[in-house]
């Protein structure tokens, strides 16, 4: 089992050896030339036992990063799979409260990086401060809140820094460079690279201009940058992974828990990811 | 009551103190940048202020009556009630103040096409008008239930050209309706003004549909002053997301001497929870890219409103109502669905006038409000719109009561 350094509720990052599960996992992998699969699940869906059970099928066959959506009544951002996941999760019962706690079971028994994803106004009125140190407490890595954009951003990110959890940052194939310069000032853990204009969900092809969008981002950042929304499958995922450090896979994901073949799609897209190119 | 702060707001991002904001997905925030910046330059733009005064005058019908009504000034039995006659204008209701300013500005920006969200159909019919008027398309998003309860206007904007589309997410009505604009625009943001019709929603929408309504409240003030030589001491409106309401009290707002209130759908009642009352009942929040007074639960979960006005049901409301009701510029108060009814009644019946069952609301706040006010006292009221669209779910609702009456007589 790997070393890490357990981070406490009150305790930041304190030197370059204090590496986070988010850099020591992307590093890792850029040294053996793999790139990380990023995946996302609803917890709770469609109840915390069975999401548990999901999220550890999903940990012990080959994700890197462990995205746990927070179900939110209103997802504006996404499209019908994850849509329906936050539905029948919320009917289960699930709360804000309860996914730490789910990440805290996982925590037990993975090092794998867990980055809680979701919309502000559940994380909002759990209250900033409280939730940045639950779920420090909790072993959480980092949040991603996707209406939650760089000018609204600093009052939990504050809290956040305070307890050494990184707020991941969102860039979209519309947001100009003179705005991408002033995100990803402040970026931490990775970048997420949003490929397609659009909700979540499958899409037949990659978008075309991610090359160049994500040589673009690598102008400013020295951040990891994981590229996601629209890869289904373990060719989308190599194609998508070319230019990046990483890939998203997030209603396939959820809909292959859904239908019981969520480790056959992890391990096809894993070794899409991992087979070299010719 | 004088109000420093409101004169302040919003800030550069948008903020009406703690409220407002932009909250969406990175994806759309170079677009609302892209539509405030135009915006700030259509307003600093001459043209572009004429254009937009030209269609109100000759398109719209402006300015609208300012009618004193005797008969219903009598069943009150207090102050002089006026009627600010928006449903008399093309379209019959307020929203097109708004729709006209913004497909004005969409032209401005190269769009080639407009979008919106409904839930009585009053904003979807209105953009769809002003699409048809400027030669653009127009996708409008509405809730199941909402095409149900409004089959008059959804005629109406295919009528008009425009493509009606049903949403049945959640509990398939303007909530949802605007929820699904929202991930639709994300997709068609490069060719796409997504028109919001209230005072809601992410920057610049809430201070630019605010600005746009404002014409209600500029001419009431400007008429009130002609007939009576003063001002009024009361203004009412009723309150969804609140765009009728903010373009009449924001013309008022340094004028200490008028009260305003603010009118909620209270539904069956707050206390069942069946209610659109969210100030009164409701918490900040963050809902549809604002942060407002929002209908949650414990969770932080977004609830469903009711309301027998199509109009009204919605959980949030604007940003700018929220500041205005922590500082107590406004009062905000709920009517329910029965007593919105007895108002509908009461001024078709005394004045020959069917208002709309939003605006049916501020008349019952009137009603109670008049003799508080006294004879020698006025209220301006703002009729909002035309009632012609709540026939149906009138006459429902009263053969509900008279069956329900019946049952217990029996009993």
């Amino acid at each position: 089992m790997r070393k890490y350094v357990e981070r406490g509720t009150c305790r930041a990052r304190e030197s370059d050896y204090d590496m986070s599960r988010i850099e020591e996992t992307f590093k890792r992998l850029s040294k053996g030339n793999r790139k990380a699969l990023v995946g996302f699940l609803v917890a709770g869906d469609p109840d915390l036992e069975r999401s548990e059970r999901d999220c550890r099928m999903a940990l012990e066959n080959g994700v890197d990063v462990l995205e746990l959506g927070v179900p939110f009544s209103d997802p504006t951002a996404d499209g019908p799979v994850i849509q329906a996941a936050g539905q029948r999760s919320l009917a289960a019962g699930t709360t804000v409260a309860t996914v730490l706690a789910l990440a805290k079971r996982l925590r037990r028994d993975f090092e794998t990086p867990i980055v809680l994803f979701g919309y502000v106004n559940p994380f909002f009125n759990y209250g900033y401060e409280k939730l940045a140190k639950d779920a420090a407490a909790a072993g959480v890595d980092a949040f991603l809140v996707v209406d939650l954009p760089f000018e609204e951003s600093g009052e939990f990110r504050v809290h956040l820094d305070a307890v050494g959890l990184d707020f991941i940052s969102l860039i979209a194939p519309t947001t100009p460079d003179a705005r991408l310069g002033k995100i990803l000032k402040e970026a931490r853990g990775f970048v997420y690279y949003i490929m397609v204009k659009g909700v979540t969900g499958a899409r037949a092809g990659v978008a075309e201009d991610v090359a160049g969008h994500l040589v673009r981002l690598k102008n400013h950042t020295h951040l990891p940058v994981a590229a996601g929304f629209g890869v289904s499958n373990g060719n989308q995922a190599r194609e998508a992974a070319r230019h990046a450090d990483g890939v998203v896979v997030g209603s396939a994901l959820v809909k292959a828990a859904a239908e019981n073949r969520l480790v056959p799609l992890i391990r096809e897209i894993r070794q899409a990811l991992d087979c070299k190119e010719k | 009551m004088k109000c420093v702060e409101c004169n302040t707001v919003p800030d550069a991002n948008g903020h009406f103190g703690v409220y407002g904001g932009r909250y969406v997905a990175e994806t759309l925030m170079p677009a609302l940048i892209e539509v405030e910046k135009a915006y700030r330059a259509a307003q600093a733009d001459p043209a572009f202020e004429s254009e937009f005064r030209g269609l109100l005058k000759h398109y719209v019908g402006r300015p609208s009556p300012l009618y004193f009504a005797p008969r219903l000034t009598e069943a009150f039995g207090g102050a002089k009630i006026y009627l600010k006659r928006e449903d008399l204008n093309h379209t019959g209701a307020h929203k097109v103040n708004n729709t006209l300013g913004q497909a004005i500005l969409a032209r401005r920006m190269g769009k080639k096409k407009l979008m919106a969200e409904t839930g009585a159909g009053q904003h979807g019919v209105a953009t769809a008008t002003v699409a048809a008027r400027f030669g653009m398309e127009c996708d409008v998003y509405m809730g199941e239930e909402d095409i149900r309860r409004q089959a008059p206007n959804v005629k109406r904007m295919n009528l008009l050209g425009a493509r009606v589309i049903p949403v049945t997410s959640g509990t398939k009505t303007l909530k949802d309706a605007m929820s699904e604009a929202l991930r639709e625009w994300v997709a068609a943001v490069d060719t796409t003004f997504y028109v919001i019709g209230t005072v809601a929603g992410p920057h610049p929408y809430p201070l630019m549909v605010r600005d746009f309504q404002s014409v209600i409240g500029i001419e009431a003030r400007e008429q009130f002053l002609e007939l009576e030589n003063r001002l009024p001491e009361m203004v009412i409106a009723c309150v969804g997301g609140g765009s009728n309401a903010a373009g009449l009290f924001y013309p008022f707002l340094n004028d200490a001497g008028v009260k305003m209130v603010g009118v909620e759908a209270a539904g069956h009642g707050i206390a069942t929870g069946q209610h659109a009352a969210s100030i009164e009942a409701g918490r900040p929040g963050i809902l549809h890219g604002s942060k407002s007074y929002v209908l949650q639960d414990s969770e932080g979960q977004i609830l469903n409103a009711h309301s027998i006005s199509a109009g009204l049901d919605y959980p949030g409301v604007g940003p700018e109502h929220a500041l205005w009701a922590d500082l107590k510029r406004v009062e905000y108060s709920g009517i329910t669905d029965a007593e919105a009814v007895a108002a509908f009644h009461e001024l078709s019946l005394m004045e020959g006038i069917i208002p709309a069952l939003e605006s049916s609301h501020a008349l019952a706040e009137a009603r109670k409000r008049a003799r508080t006010v006294g004879k020698n006292g006025a209220i301006v009221v703002c009729l909002s719109g035309r009632g012609d669209k709540d026939l149906e779910s009138v006459l429902d609702y009263d053969k509900e009561q008279n069956s329900e009456v019946r049952i217990q007589k029996s009993e």
